[in-house]
């Protein structure tokens, strides 16, 4: 990536003290973001994929929430020991964020046109008339039939997918420099889902942001995402180009993955292959390789020692003591 | 009978903005359900007549007269010089039933406001922020609670009683016992409301609409007052309305006690209380109780039919339109 680096994340690491227990939810990640790259950021439910970039945000609860350490650093500035009033003044403006339900995430009573002009007067000093006319462009600029006449509309009166085109006007009409987009089809049906993902590609595009998309559908990363990086029970297991992880995953759990996508190619009537076991418990402090217990390829050094992340190729790198190719350690 | 084959090209000649009806605004859903509440809308219809009872009948009726005492015309039964007949001094009971009402009213509305703010201010300062926060102000908030309110009205207007030196308001100059009343209905009954308050800001801080407010920017106050408080209106408007039916009864406890709003300012409540002092009076002159009673159950009753009316206009899960 010769881009210029926007963020990076350092060994980042998120904790949830509650009455059972700590809760290891994000243990020491690290990964870079350039300008106006899109990195997909997949794995399954619960595996640290929207806590991590809520702690970037500061939007962790706290408590029972804890940054137990790390950095993030945007614009060589670190936003986890940034104060919550300069925090402000990056969220919405220089970082935005959609969010996974369109249904649940805007709020009932207010009219969207309130919703959104709000953030531009607040971000963008405008002043209400020159919001109002600027969020009718927006509206418009995100597909939405007949804008001006529905600034005072509440939510409940859109559809599930307009209510998603709110939703992305609103993250983008301060220009961000990252837009992060935590599961943002996921709530959507498939023909909208389509149309969500071309209108932010097409938007990307126009604005020429960064982003973070955060899923665990691994079809809509391959149409959208420059980079992929694979989390498993708070971990970084595998990074790499969008390319290089489809033809040539290395992490047993990446490959485990990809089987269990349905495939076009594939005969009719055949079972979907599924991961034996389940997640594991993240109120027990992690040892050895989280994904060990349901790895085919596991050694014994894997239940003693959890593996760095290491290259193996240019821009790929990966968590992992066995060379999944050859059955062999590495 | 049309059969169905002429509809359809009626339908066919519809123009689309004529096939979807016109969604209706939160407003217009809430006064439907409201609407349909019989008895709510006689109460807003009585409780109309009631203000202009007290607020307009100043108009015809000068305040000096409602103070005006004349020994010769002690206890009239009413009659058509003295609709609501006349107390122990001469005093016009119609008349100051009319000034009476505009104290009652005032008081029954501004001790709610008073009762509103500080029951906001707490029960949202403990539920969005929580923890010892949240600890602190619900302890003391039960602390008041256990004491009886009765008890705390005595005592802080026996303690605050002709501390206040007299206001002018309206062109009326009023009693500063009128305020202390206020204010102390106002500080012993906004426990209830702070902590259906507090909970509602701890279960709408967690969606996920609040999560997206901060998320673009919005500073915590903003977040509480600007994005979890409208959400939490409809069961505020309800209690405020019942808040001034409680007030307006609260200031005729304490008026019957003699220790509320001090004569010659009449309010419905010492009024009451006048004619109760002497308990031949109850059973002799009923009209010394009766016009300053039916009001303050007249206000009550209608009060608190709109506050049921409103609580079931404005519940989101109410499905009825």
């Amino acid at each position: 990536m010769d881009r210029p680096l926007l963020l990076e994340v350092n060994d980042l690491k998120t904790r949830f003290r509650t009455a059972e227990g700590t809760i290891y939810a994000v243990n020491g990640i690290s990964y870079e973001l350039h300008e106006g790259e899109t990195l997909a950021v997949v794995g399954e439910s619960g595996c640290g994929k929207s806590v991590s970039v809520l702690s970037i945000m500061g939007l962790i609860p706290i408590p029972p929430g804890q940054i137990a350490g790390g950095s993030a650093v945007y614009r060589s500035r670190d936003l986890l020991k940034m104060a919550e009033p300069e925090m402000d003044k990056v969220r919405g403006k220089e970082i935005a964020m959609i969010f996974q339900d369109p249904m649940t995430s805007l709020n009932p009573v207010l009219t969207i046109g309130k919703q959104i002009t709000e953030s531009l007067e607040k971000h963008m000093a405008m002043d209400h008339d020159t919001a109002v006319r600027r969020t009718v462009e927006l509206l418009e600029w995100v597909g939405l039939p007949d804008p001006a006449r529905r600034l005072g509309d509440y939510p409940h009166q859109f559809s599930g997918g307009m209510r998603q085109r709110v939703m992305i006007s609103m993250a983008l009409a301060c220009g961000p420099a990252i837009l992060i987009a935590d599961e943002p089809t996921t709530a959507l049906d498939v023909t909208i889902q389509a149309q969500i993902v071309e209108l932010v590609k097409r938007l990307r595009q126009e604005v020429g942001m960064a982003m973070i998309w955060i899923t665990h559908d691994l079809g809509v990363v391959a149409g959208l995402a420059d980079r992929v990086i694979v989390m498993y029970a708070g971990f970084l297991v595998e990074e790499a180009d969008v390319d290089s992880l489809y033809e040539d995953p290395r992490h047993p759990y990446t490959l485990a993955l990809l089987a269990a996508l349905p495939r076009v190619d594939r005969r009719r009537h055949q079972r979907l292959k599924s991961i034996p076991g389940a997640p594991p418990n993240l109120l027990v402090e992690p040892h050895g390789c989280p994904f060990a217990p349901r790895c085919e390829s596991v050694i014994d050094r894997c239940r003693t020692e959890n593996p760095s992340l290491e290259p193996v190729a240019p821009h790929h790198r990966i968590a992992c003591w066995v060379d999944v190719q050859t059955g062999e350690p590495r | 009978m049309t059969s169905a084959s002429e509809l359809v090209p009626a339908i066919a000649q519809l123009k689309a903005d004529e096939l979807e009806a016109p969604p209706l605004t939160l407003r217009q859903l809430t006064w439907r359900r409201f609407r349909r509440h019989k008895m709510a809308l006689i109460g807003v219809v009585i409780l109309g007549l009631l203000f202009v009872y007290s607020f307009g009948g100043a108009f015809l009726v000068p305040e000096s007269y409602a103070n005006h005492t004349d020994t010769s015309l002690r206890l009239q039964a009413p009659s058509a010089a003295h609709p609501f007949g006349t107390d122990p001094v001469g005093r016009d009971i119609l008349a100051r039933t009319v000034y009476g009402g505009q104290i009652s009213l005032l008081i029954g509305l501004t001790a709610m406001l008073v009762e509103v703010i500080s029951g906001i201010l707490i029960g949202a300062a403990a539920g969005y922020f929580g923890g010892w926060v949240d600890a602190v102000l619900m302890r003391f908030t039960e602390a008041i609670f256990v004491i009886p309110q009765l008890f705390l009205l005595i005592v802080m207007s026996k303690y605050f009683g002709g501390k206040i030196p007299n206001i002018s308001v309206l062109g009326r100059t009023l009693s500063g016992s009128v305020i202390v009343v206020i204010l102390i209905i106002g500080v012993t009954s906004w426990m209830y409301l702070a902590r259906i308050v507090r909970a509602e800001f701890i279960s709408l801080k967690e969606r996920e609409f609040i999560l997206a407010a901060k998320a673009t920017g919005t500073p915590a106050l903003q977040v509480i007052f600007g994005h979890i408080l409208p959400n939490c209106m409809a069961p505020i408007i309800v209690s405020a309305t019942l808040a001034v039916a409680g007030a307006i009864l609260a200031e005729s406890y304490i008026s019957f006690l003699g220790l509320g709003v001090q004569p010659p300012t009449a309010t419905w409540g010492n009024m009451l209380e006048a004619a109760s002092s002497d308990f031949s009076r109850i059973e002799n002159a009923p009209w010394f109780w009766a016009f300053p009673g039916l009001l303050i159950v007249l206000t009550v009753l209608s009060i608190n039919f709109v506050g049921d009316g409103l609580r079931d206009a404005l519940d989101p899960r109410s499905r009825a339109a």
